[in-house]
């Protein structure tokens, strides 16, 4: 195929106008190549002779008349064994690698192989010379970790093909060919254990979307149980800045059950990735024994990092996130934050002068955030399985004002809005979660009548609260303050969590049931008090033994024995009446 | 020697437009006109087409005036022999000296990989309680003061700059009014700190244009520093400044604002100076500590809202005082821990009993009944802000935790403070008045 080429002829921040001969496609990937240097690039946008592209990296330097060379590819990652415990930029360069090339910094024009070349794998054949296969049928595994990674026919390849020859067990790198397929035309092509798809296309190889029905247990106590994440669902989690959004996708990254966990830092601070990268692998994921990162996949692409690349970065994540769901896996990706993300397609919405919408957002904002979350989904394989992607997207609305069009766009297409408020986090009320704001479409890991009452104390405590900030404590029936008492009692004992405590941090969905019953128990309790002090100093203490509880290991005699301090403490000023 | 263009075909604003062949995007030129000389920097090319902002504005640039392209980006120098030395907006000295030409850098360079970062660990000493005790600031941290005009804020970061444990302190001024320049100067010089320290000031009355490069030239320095072992510390002052500029460059060309007229991409060039702020894997560390003026004292305003998105936290400057509720240093966790045991302690059991006076202020101002309890945390209060907010409080951390645990005693029993036994057994005074527990 002869090189298709073209010239530079407008430069404007990260966006090139280049004047091209032969035909184009939009998104294709095209280099920009000024003296030694060749510069990664997409078409945005054509029109006559003269595509609009956007820049992977700086555009300093670049003059008119530069060439520019097209690739005829969608903009692409590799797929294969060996992508866990990967840390990557939004190109999918591997940043490890990159600092032994390059030093200190990212310099602009080194692209490296996303996969290890001369890794090997054992595989394992496991399909039969002569069967017809078609994209996406596995023909053997590698075992990655503690997963096993199918080696399938090319995503890409369209047709039927003729299984002609399988490489016997043993080891391979990903770029050695371990099947031979030929299709009716005749044409034969090597399979290898290394493939290519297109970030902004979903693999669609699957059977068919299933309703999402089961909840991913994240062990976030006010998650699970009052506003749940299904298997294959989609939560958003907008709030204004210091309010823990970080935070609570971090501890929603270490402690979700699913079996692969890909973090998109796409637009945020370079320091909370670098926690990352130093912190996981020495945590340990406690279902598996192993190191947290071995079911981990870093995509970062951080704020000063090149804005068009931050825009690739979510679809890269996702593109990984999808096919290791093809390997009948769960796979969770979270992505920090989407804010930043729609703010890439502003800058280049801006510059390419297209006709704004909200807040100079521009009009494909909202498809464009649906056709992110509409990636997620739990499906049924051609195998049978059922696997998941579950999509989660921190969003991180100007002013904290969540009127604003991202926040609004995210909501429309989410299951699960969880909405972190400052006045919480103010309060130190972490995880910083609104009850009040909150909701989630999908079922819960306790019944919905106990939940629903629940719901509703924390509302009419909420509205005690309000009237007794107006008319005093001394104005308020006691009856209405017992209720205040138990909603903020709900909200010490239940809805708050600390993080950072290896017990407390992490509650998994039998613990869970088995405290939101307790809880329920004094929910349910008339209790009569002598006075409003009697009855507050009661709650203070029946929090403290909640809170204790709350640290301390389930079956063990310690848990056991609190629990039966609770008990007694209930008792105490239970109602006869 | 390169080629002389004389056809200016647009003067718009501070952007003149030539024909050019061989132009790249973000070289310098310089625009003679018979004003004098500026350096201008191309930030658009458009077919034979090259926009240039010129940074001494515009004014009197006629259609004939001399344009010559110098065929590289804006430059600084990254030598020692920057301390001591004051420049002005386009790196030209400020102080009647000779301009330094060694060891050129371009200035905005690539972003470091998050790989060769490492987890910031040192503590940066302030003698400040409301800083070491409250929200401890750390190497390669990079944090806003959050003020209004008419606050003390470049006092304030005139004083880190004295008392942190650095070893070059960069100060880049944007748009400072020349007494704040002059203070700046006179502070540092009387303090001895003159010689440690690389100054690049934009007053106000110098071009826009120019108040965009301060941040960029002071971080390539304070980077140059950094990577060659050493601890520096950049002060820029004032970061909404900065802002206001590059709003009045982006509606000048063009193009579509976001919000309140600031350009889409505010957040990325916020980020992309602040993200500078680093401890290197194997060599030195930047931090960053920026005065934000908040327009209307409204922390919502498009500068202070992203601005808060990209630091590791904030300082709220009021009424001469740094607030203990808002501000939040992200990093503490990281250091106070290793500090003294009851470090973490009295800093959270002090802001608690605080925002508890501050529930007993609002009692006694609406006319509810004191209890006894009350008019302890009104005489805590009181001795807080004397003791720790004030900002001529010039302690080091050790005597700040002192002073803490001497002003519960003075107000509480020992059971009221809410701090484990052991620490107070270890650090109660011993001759506390008012403790009322045996």
């Amino acid at each position: 195929m002869p090189e298709k080429t073209g010239k530079i002829v407008g430069v404007n921040g990260n966006m090139l106008t280049v004047e091209f001969e032969a035909g184009v496609s939009q998104n294709e990937v095209a280099y920009a190549i000024v003296g030694e240097e060749r510069l990664k690039s997409e078409v945005i946008r054509v029109r006559g002779n003269r595509a609009d592209m956007q820049v992977f990296e700086s555009a300093n330097g670049l003059s008119v008349g530069d060439p520019v060379e097209f690739t005829g590819e969608l903009l692409s990652v590799e797929l294969g064994p060996g992508l866990l415990t990967g840390v990557y930029d939004g190109l999918q360069n591997p940043l490890q690698l990159l600092a032994e090339k390059s030093g200190f910094f990212l310099k602009r024009g080194i692209y490296l192989h996303a996969l290890d070349r001369e890794k090997f794998w054992t595989f394992t054949p496991e399909a039969t010379v002569g069967a017809k296969v078609t994209a996406g049928d596995r023909i053997g595994f590698v075992m990655e970790g503690i997963f096993k990674h199918y080696i399938m026919i090319p995503l890409a390849w369209s047709g039927e093909w003729e299984l002609t020859e399988l490489k016997p067990a043993g080891d391979y790198r990903v770029v050695d060919t371990v099947a031979v397929v030929r299709n009716a035309d005749g044409e034969t092509r090597d399979v290898t254990m290394l493939q290519y798809w297109p970030v902004k296309i979903p693999i669609p190889h699957y059977e068919e979307k299933l309703l999402p029905e089961n909840t991913l247990i994240t062990q976030t106590r006010i998650i699970d149980t009052f506003f749940p994440v299904a298997r294959g669902g989609t939560f958003c989690t907008p709030g204004p800045f210091g309010a823990g959004k970080t935070v609570l996708q971090h501890t929603i990254s270490q402690n979700a059950e699913a079996d692969v966990v890909i973090v998109a830092a796409c637009g945020e601070r370079a320091g909370e990735v670098v926690e990352i990268l130093r912190e996981y692998p020495h945590l340990s994921d406690p279902r598996t024994g192993r190191s947290l990162m071995d079911r981990s996949i870093i995509i970062c692409n951080t704020s000063s990092m090149p804005v068009a690349a931050r825009e690739a970065s979510v679809y890269t994540a996702v593109t990984l996130a999808e096919y290791y769901r093809q390997m009948g896996l769960n796979t969770l990706l979270l992505a920090d934050s989407t804010s930043r993300w729609a703010q890439a397609l502003r800058e280049m919405s801006g510059r390419l002068e297209e006709i704004p919408g909200e807040e100079a957002f521009p009009a494909y904002l909202e498809s464009r955030i649906a056709d992110f979350y509409e990636r997620a989904g739990l499906v049924r394989l051609k195998t049978g399985e059922t696997a998941s992607v579950t999509i989660g997207g921190a969003v991180s609305p100007a002013g904290g004002n969540f009127e604003e069009p991202v926040t609004q766009a995210t909501l429309k297409v989410v299951g699960c809005f969880l909405g972190l408020s400052r006045e919480r986090s103010d309060a130190r009320r972490y995880p910083a979660i609104n009850p009040l704001e909150s909701w989630s479409k999908y079922p819960s890991l306790v019944a919905a009548a106990p939940l629903a009452k629940a719901r509703e104390i924390l509302a009419r405590g909420s509205e005690v609260n309000q009237m007794m900030k107006v008319i005093g404590e001394d104005g308020t029936h006691i009856d209405d303050f017992v209720i205040y008492l138990k909603s903020e009692f709900l909200d010490y004992v239940y809805l708050q969590q600390n993080t950072f405590d290896a017990v407390d941090g992490a509650c998994s969905a039998a613990r869970q049931k088995l405290m939101f019953d307790q809880v329920l128990v004094v929910l349910d309790t008339k209790f009569s008090f002598p006075d409003k002090a009697a009855a507050r100093r009661y709650f203070l203490e029946l929090r403290q033994l909640f809170i204790d509880w709350n640290y301390l290991k389930s079956d063990t005699e310690e848990f056991k024995s609190q629990q039966a301090a609770i008990e007694a403490k209930i008792t105490e000023c239970r109602s006869n009446a | 020697m390169r080629k002389v263009y004389h056809k200016i075909i647009q003067i718009v604003g501070n952007v003149i437009a030539v024909e050019a062949d061989n132009v790249a995007y973000n070289e310098l030129a310089e625009v003679t006109s018979r004003r004098g000389s500026s350096l201008a920097q191309v930030i658009r090319l458009q077919d034979n087409k090259v926009f240039l902002q010129v940074f001494a504005g515009s004014r009197g640039v006629s259609t004939g005036d001399e344009v010559r392209f110098l065929g590289h980006p804006m430059q600084v120098s990254g030598s020692e022999k920057l301390l001591g030395r004051i420049f002005n907006g386009r790196g030209a000295p400020r102080d009647n000296r000779t301009p330094i030409t060694d060891d050129m850098i371009e200035i905005g360079g690539p972003s470091v990989n998050p790989a060769k970062r490492i987890i910031p660990r040192n503590m940066i000493r302030t003698g400040l309680p409301m800083i070491d005790l409250f929200n401890t600031l750390v190497e390669s941290q990079k944090l806003p003061i959050f003020s209004v005009a008419g606050e003390p804020y470049n006092e304030l970061l005139a004083r880190i700059a004295l008392q942190a444990e650095v070893d070059v302190i960069v100060l880049g001024g944007m748009g400072l009014k020349y007494d704040d320049y002059l203070f700046f100067r006179n502070t540092l010089d009387a303090q001895g700190a003159l010689s440690r320290t690389v100054m690049f000031i934009h007053t106000a009355a110098d071009p826009t244009v120019e108040c965009l490069m301060v941040p960029d030239m002071a971080l390539a320095v304070a980077e140059s520093y950094a990577l060659a072992g050493k601890r520096v510390l950049v002060l820029l002052t004032d970061m909404t400044n900065f802002a206001d500029a590059l709003k009045e460059i982006s509606i000048t060309m063009e193009q579509i604002p976001s919000n309140r007229g600031y350009p889409g991409d505010l957040y990325s060039q916020l980020a992309s100076r602040y993200e500078k702020a680093v401890d290197f894997d194997g060599a030195g560390s930047i931090t960053i500590l920026a005065a934000t003026t908040m327009p209307g004292d409204d922390v919502t305003h498009p500068v202070p809202d992203n601005t808060g998105y990209i630091t590791e936290g904030q300082f709220y400057l009021r009424h001469g005082r740094i607030e203990p509720f808002g501000s939040l240093s992200r990093l503490k966790q990281q250091v106070n821990g290793r500090t003294r045991p009851d470090h973490r302690a009295i800093m959270d059991s002090m802001i608690r009993l605080y925002s508890d006076y501050k529930g007993a202020l609002e009692k006694q101002s609406m006319g509810f009944m004191m209890t006894e309890w009350d008019n302890k945390l009104l005489k805590y209060g009181k001795l807080f802000e004397a003791r720790m907010m004030d900002l001529s409080v010039n302690i080091p951390l050790e005597e700040a935790l002192d002073l803490g645990w001497k002003t519960l005693a003075e107000c509480f029993d020992r059971t009221e403070v809410g701090i484990k036994s052991d620490l107070v057994r270890e650090y109660w005074p011993k001759d506390a008045a008012t403790d009322g527990s045996n």
